[in-house]
Order: structure tokens, then C-alpha cells, then sequence
């Protein structure tokens, strides 16, 4: 207490410290006063009264200096006066310390944007209560890692497990909300009771489902979350108790949920509305083999490990196999932490962008340590003065490096601005995959880094000239006249440029081989045209006119006639089940007709499924092999058909002629004929086809899969295709058509084929853009520092080039002999570079997104790109030692000599 | 002057206090004096550290100065113990006298019961 007032009285003491001096002179005199004369007193001279009251005090001085210190914080005075003069350095050279500044700040910068990218989606990817107990729960079955889990075996696995605080499932899907506001599409969550308590989300109003609310047969109730209320409710109070009108049915809702809550887990989105599980009207909810795109999340018990846990589950499921051999035989329990099934995607790509941010710093700062040891060397004689003079080293290094900090904290400043709109460009490319993207943004912890990073970054750069300093004899500065001993001092710059060189060529190679992986997917054939292509979704409420079959059969037409009648529209078709590059599949499970019927599911043979019209293959735009693809003639009533993919047909009838053969579909159950073949498509997007195990596909009539129904009392909803010259524009054409025919169905969710493309490519796009910004500011840096040591070395040197074309060197063998130098730096640079990138390459090559690799369709050590990025490196160093090499040869000769 | 002790470090802020308390208020010289004084002359109190010594005492609060007139009618700075100076000069008083006490046990010939 007593020495923390003391603190601050003495940190008030360095302002009014000049009265406080005036006042310590006044004390002392008046007690050397009082001291002389009891010194007359007792007899001596003035003279030796005097010098004895001054000897006992210690010097007046002295004493007063001590005091001085003891008045204010003399460390804190120090530092005052080493920024003082600092800033005054810096202030009188502006362009090195601009660029200095800039340098930093592009530095910092891109390393604070990363970071708080990297903060918010690796270090925070859960913004949950203990999300390190959370994980995901799915099927491990034959042809799916992460299947869907059915929902007997959920509650068996519910019941039967030891490692779990809870278990809860989910389902996403749309629903058609009517009755309030417009009719819209929502987005929503068929879930079990206790998903949200699983997760640690307590409601703002209202409350969560209650155990058993979740079972088949309940009252229907819903929950909603924060922004449906606000949107459609104006958040009023006494919404708790309203009913909802959702696929034709009501619910009433029991509470809201906030909006913090933003989990995205796979096709789990926190958004508009819960219901429980038990209302999906989905008879093949209680069938314990059906894979209905049910997925689950769990809490482990306080202390459970995931190995513990894995084996809790494998004993379990091996129990239920047994128990059901019909449906769960082969099929296990997948337990993954939900940190790693958010960002796993997204980790690899941007701990590589983290390493390359980090290249470019190390790149600024070895920029600004040449800059600085330049700097340094044109001060030398100022230091030896100083030396010479009495400055203690400490305190010369102490001024360097507080220079160098305040450089540094300057440019995290103007970092942190330039990573703040960075962040927001960042943000733009970003991935869809790139969980919680809307929460990042500078948060404390953020500016704590960038404050550390340059402060960090100070020192670093600092040291450099600062130990040279110490390490200086005055004398041998002062005898040199200030040009410094020249040999060692290029040695060091010229070592931190080949570094430069070598770091930027390494960011060039990645980012070239990103480049070169875009280009190679962007040739990629996904089998159709994406071009042209638009997709939505259509959803249309319960009426009597649909609900017999006939009727919802004249309603397919009539939409279809509606839609084709918009202008510039070449063809349409329902779509159902798989649809290509979106993630939504669909499987036939079948057998051939010279098998016997397979015991249980998990034995047929899968393969994609495409319920389509007959202009399908016209919207596609897919080749047509052998036979015909499916007609307007195949009807409900016809003998079914099917058509399938050349790789349907090599896999199951080899060489053997596929048209004409029967297969026997499991759902529903029919006997169809294939009529003919058509190419493959891709569909699990252009890198990552081959990384899944099913291939197959095959395309069945829409009328004959669906035409037997009514459209239900829950409505109806179905996704369309078509082609247009102008995809991306003529959604609202196509809106305003469907609306004209029925005011109640809502067309929604439009995407172009190559958008959905693009999606799917996205976080390699956004890779790439980075990557490819790091590596030109790399490039740049880089330059600018070979373009600064050459500067100096002309500066250095012009006398003995002066002296040099005195004697007959002409103009060009100075450029030449400049050049050179450059040129040698840049080379060494390079060839140090291109060994460090081929390792580095291959490292790359071994990160993958989703399933294949970061670098695809390209080797890691490509040659074109290799050739191309050190061409590319070499011309931009020339480059930049052209400029002082011009000046060196334009000097000069007798102006040169006359000036020393 | 050989026969004269040096102030023992941390001791000179519990004279400083000690003399005010029985002076009054009192200006730096007059305190080295009684000091000086009070040691029997045996002292060699280095005047030069005293007055960093009052800063930091009046600093920590312990005692204030004010500028007055001394005996001889001359301008000088005069130190006062606050009720804080009071307080903390009772406590190292203490703590000293038991420093001390334990201190003479040890050089004191054996006479432990």
C-alpha cells in the first residue's frame, strides 16, 4: 500500500518535475546554510566552513540528483526520454520510417486477420458450455462412415450406453409455415427431447422439450428460435401458447430459444424451429434399418474418454446386431469429437494459411531488420560519439530497441486497421463450410495477440542492430569516418536477403500448385452441363383437388406446363432423391434377377437414385450411351424402368449387354427393366467423386416412383431443375408464374448449378485467394528488400564505382557488375528456396480437404509451376535491382570523388 | 572520526521518525543534528542520504514538510510525523526492539533454563 502511494506520487513527480528541482535546490542550500554557520560558530574559516558542510552532505550535486531520481521513477523517465527521442529520429527521416511502418503493417496485419479467423473457427469452433465433452454420434455402416442412425437403435442406444451424460438426435429438414405472415419455407429440426439441454442452451422464454415429449404419439409442440420471434412474432411475450401451422399441422409453441446459440453440425443449422421427433409423420421412422439422414450428438460423462466411450458403444451395437441381425448386422456406432466434425474440413487449410502468414511476417521482419542494421550503419559514427562520450551500451541498446518497438507498435496499429478490413474481405470468400464465419471479428483476445505479435516483432528486429552496436569499438568507427567496416555488415544483410528469397519462393510454389489444383478441377467433366442449370424447391400445402392421385398428377403437369412457359426456358424436370454436387443422396437398394432375395438390407447392392422426368436428361444436357432414357410414356401404369450409368453397368453386368436385364427394387417393389445407359456424373462434387464408395447410379421415372400418391395433408414439397440461357436471373420469372397458377405453393431456395459447383469448391477458392495474396505480398516484400540492400550497396559504393569508370570501366559494367550482384543474391535465394518448396510441397500434398487433397490433378513437384514461379521471382529481383543499378551507373565520376 | 559507526540500512527512516516524534516538527539539518546528537556523537551520519530518506518517507505517507522559519530566522523546510508516521514508527519499534532482543539472546553468554 505505502509503496504503491509512493509509486504514484513519484509518477506525479515527473510532471511539475522542474518546480520539484527547484524546491530540492532551495532545501538543500538553506541546510548548507544552517550547517556553515554552526561550522563559524565553532570557529573555522568561511572557506573550510563551507567545504566541510559540503562534504558531509556529499556533494551538492549529488545529492540533489539522488533525490531527483528518488522524486520521480528514474526508468520511467528513461523511457520517457529514449521516446522522445525516438520519435524524433523516426520523425526525421519519414520514408524509412513509412516504410518501415507499411512493412510492419502488412505483416501484423495479415497475421492479426488470420488469427482472429483462426481464433473464432479452430480455438472456438463451439460456443457451448464444455464443448470438449460434446462429440457426434452416427452409423458406421458399409457404404457411409457416417450414416445416418435409425431411430429404434437410437433409443437403444440411448438406453443402453454407459459413457453418455445424454444422447439426442436430430433431422433437419423445411417446412411450409402457413397462417402466419406470408406463406414461407422454414427452416427447421425434427430433434429428441434433450438435444438442447445436451448442448447447454436454455431458452430466453418458455421451455425446453420435457423427457417423453420426444416420443411418437405426443401432443405437437415446437420450439423457436430467437430470430423467428423477432421476425414473425416481433418478439411478443405472449407468443408461448400460439399455434404454428407447419406442413399443414398445428403446433404450439412452449419456448424461445436465444439466438447466441449458433451451432452448425453437418446439415444442422440453429435456426427457426424444433419439433420433436416423434412428430415426423414418417412411416419408416420406427423401421430399424431405414436411413433416414438422422444424426446424433452426445455428452460424455465427466471423466469418459472417447476410447472408453467407442468401446462402451461397439459392445452395444454388437448386442443389438445380435439381437437384429436383419438390420444391424455390420453396422456400429461412429463417436467423433464435434470439434472435429465442425472444423475438420476447415483445420488443415487454414493452419497452411497460418504457416504462410507467418512466412510473410518473418519476411516483414527481416525486411525491417536490413532496414534497420542499414540504418544502424549510417549511425555508427553517432554511437561511437555517444560511446566515446560515456554512454553506457546498455542505454544505446535500450534507444534501439525502444525504437525499433515503437516502429513495431505503430505498425500493429495500422495492422490491426488493415486486419479489420482484411477480416471483412476474408470473410467474403469464405467457405459456407467455415463454421461460425459471422462471429469473427477483433475480439480482446485478437488485439492481445497483435499487441504481443508486435511487440514480439520489436525485439526481434531490434536485436539485430542493437547487438551490433554493443559489439562496436568506438575508436575503429571513428578512425573509419563513419562508412563502417563494410564486410562483415553485407554479409548479414546479404544472408537475410537470399531468406527472403528463399521464404517467398516457397509461398510462390503453394500457391501456384492452388492455382494450378483450380484449373484442373475447373477442366474437370462432371459428366453434365452445370452451365444453364437452376435449381429450387416447390412446396405446396394440403388441398382436395391434389389429394388424389389423378390430382396431384395433373399438378406435376400443370407446374411443369407453367414453368416451361416462362420465357427462355429449354427444359424442366421434378426432381427426388439424389441431386448432383449437393450433398443430398438418395440409394436404391436392389438385387439382380439371377440372385436370391438378400436377408436384410445391409446384403443388396446400392446405388444412387435420380427420380426424374423426362426432360431431365435435356436439363443435364448427360450423354445418352445405349438405349433410351426415360420418356413420357413411362407412366404409373406402365411396366417399370430404369435407366442406370456406364458405371452401374460395368460394375454389375461387366461386358455383358445391361439393356433388357431385370433388377429386383427393394422400394417400392418392383421389378424394372433397364432400357438404357447414360455417362456418370459426379456426384459428391469435382474432387472428391472418387473418394466415395458408391458410384452406381440409377435414373427412375418420377410418375412411376410417386405417381401412385395424393399430395398428403402435410403438403408437399419437391426440388425442380431447369435449363435456361439466363439461370442466375430468371428465378423471379419463374416465382411470379408458379404464383399466377396457386397463391398458396412457394417457390424458394434457388441456386445455378455452377453456384452449387462453386460451394462445393469454395474452401479450396478460398485457399487459393489467400494463398496466392500471401505469396504476391510476399513477392513484394521480398523485392523491396533486395531492392533496399542493393540501394545501399550502390550508396556505399559509389565512390569506388566512381574511381572505377575514372579508370575506364564504362557505364554498362557497372550496371552488369550491380546486377550481378542482385542477381547472385536472388539465385542463391532461389535455389535454397526451390529445395525448401519441394518439401514443403509435399507436405501440402498430404493435406486433404474432405477427401482428396489440397493439391490436386497436379504433382507437388510440378515442373511448369516450379519454372514458372522461379521465372516469375527471378524477373521481379532483377527488377528491382535494375533501379539502383541505373543510378549507380548514371553517376557521375568527378562529382562523386569532389563530394568526399 | 574511525571510532564512528555507519547507519545500518533501513535503520535511519526509524531515527528520522523516532527524533520528529519527540521533537516536533523539524528541518532535515536540525534532524541530522539531533541524530547525530542522540548517538552520542557516534554517528557518521552521511547527510546526503537523509534527505532521499525524508522524500520516501514523505512520500509513503509517514510524515508532511511544510516550509518555515527556523531559530536563526531562515527560510528551511520543516517535517511533521502524520498520525500514519505515528503508527508505523510504534510497529518498527517494535519489530526493531524484538530484532534486537533476539539478536542479543544469541551473543549473550548461555543462560537458557
Amino acid at each position: 500500500m505505502r509503496t504503491l502511494r509512493a509509486m504514484w506520487i513519484r509518477l506525479g513527480g515527473l510532471f511539475g518535475a522542474r518546480r520539484a528541482n527547484h524546491e530540492i535546490a532551495a532545501e538543500l542550500e538553506s541546510h548548507l546554510q544552517m550547517h556553515m554557520e554552526d561550522n563559524l560558530r565553532a570557529g573555522m574559516t568561511r572557506e573550510e566552513a563551507r567545504r566541510r558542510a559540503l562534504i558531509q552532505l556529499g556533494g551538492m550535486e549529488q545529492t540533489q540528483q539522488t533525490m531527483r531520481e528518488r522524486n520521480t521513477l528514474p526508468w520511467f523517465e528513461y523511457l520517457l526520454q529514449d521516446l522522445r527521442f525516438a520519435l524524433r529520429q523516426l520523425r526525421k527521416s519519414p520514408g524509412f520510417t513509412a516504410v518501415v511502418v507499411i512493412t510492419l503493417a502488412l505483416g501484423i496485419g495479415v497475421n492479426t486477420a488470420l488469427f482472429s479467423i483462426v481464433n473464432t473457427v479452430l480455438l472456438h469452433p463451439i460456443a457451448l458450455p464444455h464443448p470438449e465433452e460434446l462429440v457426434a454420434v452416427d452409423a458406421a455402416k458399409p457404404n457411409f462412415e457416417t450414416g445416418s442412425v435409425s431411430y429404434p437403435n437410437f433409443r437403444d442406444w440411448q438406453r443402453d450406453n454407459r459413457s453418455f451424460t445424454a444422447l439426442a438426435i436430430f433431422r433437419s429438414r423445411g417446412f411450409l409455415l402457413t397462417g402466419t405472415g406470408d406463406n414461407e419455407r422454414v427452416h427447421g429440426n425434427y430433434v429428441s427431447s434433450d438435444i438442447l439441454s445436451v448442448l447447454g442452451v436454455s431458452p430466453v422464454l418458455g421451455r425446453l422439450f420435457a423427457s417423453g415429449e420426444d416420443e411418437i404419439g405426443r401432443g405437437p409442440i415446437v420450439i423457436i428460435g430467437q430470430g423467428f420471434w423477432a421476425r414473425k412474432f416481433g418478439s411478443d411475450p405472449h407468443v408461448l401458447g400460439r399455434s404454428l401451422i407447419l406442413d399443414g399441422r398445428s403446433f404450439t409453441i412452449v419456448g424461445v430459444i436465444p439466438r447466441t446459440f449458433d451451432l452448425r453440425l453437418g446439415p444442422f443449422r440453429a435456426e427457426d424451429i424444433y419439433l420433436p421427433i416423434g412428430q415426423w409423420p414418417n412411416t419408416a421412422l420406427t423401421i430399424r434399418g431405414a436411413g433416414l439422414g438422422i444424426h446424433g450428438v452426445a455428452r460424455l460423462k465427466p471423466g469418459v474418454t472417447l476410447a472408453q466411450a467407442r468401446a462402451d458403444m461397439d459392445t452395444v451395437s454388437r448386442h443389438l446386431a445380435a439381437v437384429y441381425p436383419e438390420d444391424d448386422h455390420g453396422l456400429s456406432a461412429s463417436i467423433r469429437p464435434l470439434r472435429e466434425a465442425i472444423v475438420g474440413s476447415v483445420q488443415p487449410i487454414l493452419l497452411v494459411l497460418l504457416g504462410a502468414v507467418g512466412f510473410v511476417l518473418l519476411i516483414a521482419c527481416v525486411n525491417v531488420a536490413n532496414l534497420m542494421l542499414a540504418r544502424s550503419n549510417a549511425r555508427a559514427q553517432e554511437f561511437a560519439v555517444r560511446l566515446a562520450l560515456g554512454a553506457g551500451r546498455t542505454r544505446i541498446i535500450r534507444q534501439l530497441l525502444t525504437e525499433s518497438t515503437l516502429l513495431a507498435l505503430a505498425g500493429g496499429a495500422f495492422g490491426l486497421a488493415l486486419a479489420a478490413w482484411g477480416t471483412g474481405a476474408a470473410l467474403k470468400l469464405a467457405p459456407a463450410a467455415l463454421p461460425r464465419a459471422s462471429q469473427i471479428h477483433l475480439s480482446p483476445l485478437v488485439l492481445c495477440f497483435t499487441f504481443l505479435l508486435s511487440f514480439a516483432v520489436g525485439i526481434f528486429f531490434g536485436m539485430l542492430p542493437a547487438w551490433r552496436v554493443s559489439a562496436q569499438q568506438p575508436q575503429n568507427t571513428l578512425r573509419e569516418g563513419g562508412r563502417g567496416a563494410s564486410g562483415t555488415r553485407h554479409r548479414a544483410q546479404d544472408w537475410l536477403v537470399i531468406f527472403e528469397m528463399a521464404a517467398a519462393l516457397i509461398l510462390l510454389a503453394g500457391a501456384g500448385l492452388m492455382i494450378r489444383s483450380l484449373v484442373a478441377l475447373s477442366r474437370t467433366d462432371p459428366g453434365f452441363q452445370p452451365k444453364g442449370i437452376l435449381r429450387f424447391s416447390l412446396s405446396v400445402p394440403y388441398s382436395p383437388a391434389t389429394a388424389t392421385p389423378e390430382g396431384a398428377i395433373a399438378w406435376v403437369h400443370e407446374v411443369d406446363r407453367r414453368i416451361a412457359g416462362v420465357s427462355g426456358i429449354s427444359a424442366v424436370s421434378f426432381v427426388d432423391g439424389s441431386v448432383p454436387m449437393t450433398g443430398d443422396d438418395d440409394e436404391e437398394l436392389f438385387w439382380l434377377q439371377n440372385e436370391p432375395k438378400p436377408s436384410d438390407e445391409n446384403d443388396m447392392h446400392w446405388a444412387l437414385r435420380y427420380m426424374i422426368e423426362p426432360d431431365y436428361l435435356k436439363v443435364m444436357r448427360i450423354a445418352l450411351v445405349r438405349g433410351r432414357f426415360v420418356t413420357d410414356a413411362d407412366r404409373e401404369k406402365s411396366p417399370p424402368v430404369a435407366v442406370i450409368d456406364e458405371d452401374f453397368a460395368h460394375q454389375f453386368f461387366g461386358d455383358a449387354n445391361p439393356l433388357g436385364q431385370i433388377l429386383n427394387l427393394s422400394d417400392p417393389d418392383q421389378k424394372a427393366t433397364v432400357v438404357g445407359v447414360v455417362g456418370h456424373i459426379m456426384q459428391w462434387g469435382l474432387d472428391n467423386d472418387a473418394g466415395f464408395p458408391l458410384h452406381a447410379q440409377i435414373y427412375r421415372s418420377y410418375a412411376q416412383v410417386n405417381g401412385g400418391d395424393g399430395i398428403p395433408a402435410s403438403g408437399f414439397t419437391s426440388d425442380i431443375v431447369i435449363r435456361a440461357n439466363h439461370a442466375d436471373t430468371i428465378f423471379p420469372d419463374i416465382q411470379s408464374a408458379l404464383r399466377q397458377m396457386n397463391l398458396q405453393q412457394v417457390a424458394y431456395g434457388a441456386q445455378t448449378m455452377d453456384a452449387v459447383i462453386a460451394d462445393t469448391l469454395a474452401a479450396r477458392r478460398f485457399s487459393m485467394i489467400l494463398l496466392g495474396a500471401f505469396a504476391a505480398l510476399a513477392l513484394l516484400l521480398a523485392s523491396v528488400g533486395l531492392y533496399g540492400v542493393i540501394s545501399y550497396l550502390v550508396s556505399q559504393r559509389t565512390q569506388e564505382m566512381a574511381i572505377r569508370m575514372a579508370l575506364g570501366a564504362d557505364r554498362g559494367n557497372v550496371l552488369a557488375w550491380v546486377l550481378k550482384r542482385g542477381a547472385t543474391l536472388a539465385g542463391i535465394g532461389v535455389g535454397a528456396g526451390t529445395v525448401a518448396a519441394l518439401i514443403v510441397t509435399r507436405l501440402m500434398a498430404s493435406i486433404s480437404v474432405e477427401k482428396s487433397s489440397i493439391i490436386y490433378g497436379v504433382r507437388p513437384w510440378d515442373p511448369l509451376t516450379m519454372i514458372g514461379v522461379i521465372v516469375v521471382l527471378m524477373c521481379v529481383a532483377l527488377l528491382a535491382c535494375y533501379v539502383p543499378a541505373r543510378r549507380a551507373a548514371s553517376v557521375d565520376p568527378m562529382r562523386a570523388l569532389r563530394s568526399e | 572520526m574511525g571510532d564512528k559507526t555507519d547507519v545500518w540500512q533501513g535503520t535511519l527512516a526509524l531515527m528520522v521518525l523516532k527524533t520528529l516524534e519527540s521533537m516536533g516538527p523539524q528541518h532535515g539539518y536540525g534532524i541530522a543534528r539531533r541524530i547525530e546528537q542522540t548517538s552520542g556523537n557516534r554517528l557518521a551520519l552521511n547527510y546526503g542520504t537523509l534527505y532521499p530518506a525524508l522524500l520516501k518517507l514523505e512520500q509513503e505517507g509517514a510524515i508532511e514538510s511544510e516550509w518555515g522559519t527556523s531559530d536563526n530566522n531562515r527560510k528551511a523546510k520543516f517535517y511533521r510525523l502524520t498520525r500514519a508516521g505515528r503508527k508505523q514508527l510504534e510497529r518498527e519499534a517494535r519489530n526493531w526492539e524484538q530484532a534486537t532482543a533476539i539478536v542479543a539472546r544469541f551473543l549473550s553468554p548461555a543462560e537458557e533454563a
